[in-house]
């Protein structure tokens, strides 16, 4: 009697213990890893934002006034195209162009360059570049982006051939919708107008006569 | 021009000052080795502003105040 009393309750110890066990281990993990020291990542949320900062200076330190305005109030910069022998057609261009038709490129931060030709606002081209940071091959953060836009501004002012030869062409539209492209154009040539007409007043013009969008038709 | 971090001042100094154009000439060499480019913002006597791109140290105007070093360009998506 006393053994099978003794039997019994070892077998009852044994599947309490199986029951009990992994919830008891779980438990006592789960306060191991509360009181667990967790290691401080060192993460600071403002650098980017600084680093913004910081971008924005030196582009409005590099670029002209107009220009910096531009981006201020646009978010894009246009340059103008200044292939001596004209864009040709291998490198995105068209038949104007090629015979001298001024052409010019909106950068947008982080985007393809589309160039287009200001008279007639046709779209040629969008160019995709990227400066990638080479020291990390296993990819990086990008540049803030207003350092994006002056790299494109310092590449294509200072050497457009090799930039544009760089660039992967491709239709517009394929990544920045001309819609947008189109209404920008639109944007840039009230923000000539506007420009145009606060200079004309500042100059002693009171009726700040509306003289037109010439820059946006226009080669400097 | 750094990703992530954007504008760090590289090195400074005076050109003509041998020992401090000598250490901008080796910061210049070791900029371009990493596979940057470097540009010198110049305004042109039409009042434009415009980038020079320099491949030596020796194309970089005497009375240039900076160099910008940004990654190289390569084809996007």
């Amino acid at each position: 009697m006393a053994l099978a009393l003794v039997a019994t309750t070892i077998v009852i110890l044994a599947l309490l213990w199986e029951v009990s066990w992994p919830a008891a281990a779980e438990h006592l993990e789960r306060r191991r890893a509360g009181r667990a020291r967790v290691p401080s990542l060192d993460i600071d949320p403002g650098r980017e934002r600084r680093a913004e900062q910081r971008a924005r200076q030196l582009l409005r330190s590099c670029v002209n006034e107009e220009e910096w305005e531009m981006y201020r109030d646009l978010g894009f910069i246009r340059v103008w195209g200044a292939l001596a022998e004209g864009l040709d057609r291998d490198r995105g261009g068209t038949v104007a162009t090629e015979l001298g038709a001024p052409y010019a490129y909106l950068l947008y931060p982080h985007k393809p360059i589309v160039a287009y030709l200001p008279q007639t606002r046709e779209l040629l081209n969008e160019y995709c570049v990227d400066f990638p940071d080479e020291t990390r091959p296993y990819g990086s953060a990008r540049l803030p982006d207003s350092d994006d836009v002056l790299a494109k501004w310092m590449a294509l002012t200072g050497d457009e051939r090799r930039l544009i030869e760089t660039a992967n062409m491709h239709l517009p539209g394929r990544q920045v919708d001309p819609k947008r492209v189109r209404r920008d154009l639109w944007r840039l040539q009230e923000w000539e107008r506007q420009r145009m007409r606060r200079r004309a007043r500042a100059q002693g013009d009171p009726a700040g006569r509306d003289t037109g969008p010439a820059g946006s038709v226009s080669a400097p | 021009m750094k990703p992530g971090h954007g504008e760090i001042l590289l090195a400074e100094g005076d050109v003509e000052v041998r020992a401090e154009e000598e250490a901008l000439i080796a910061e210049f060499q070791r900029q371009l080795e990493l596979g940057m480019w470097a540009a010198v913002p110049v305004a042109t006597a039409g009042g434009r502003r415009e980038a020079r791109m320099v491949r030596d140290f020796a194309e970089v105007p005497r009375d240039a105040d900076r160099v910008i070093f940004f990654p190289r360009a390569a084809g996007g998506r």
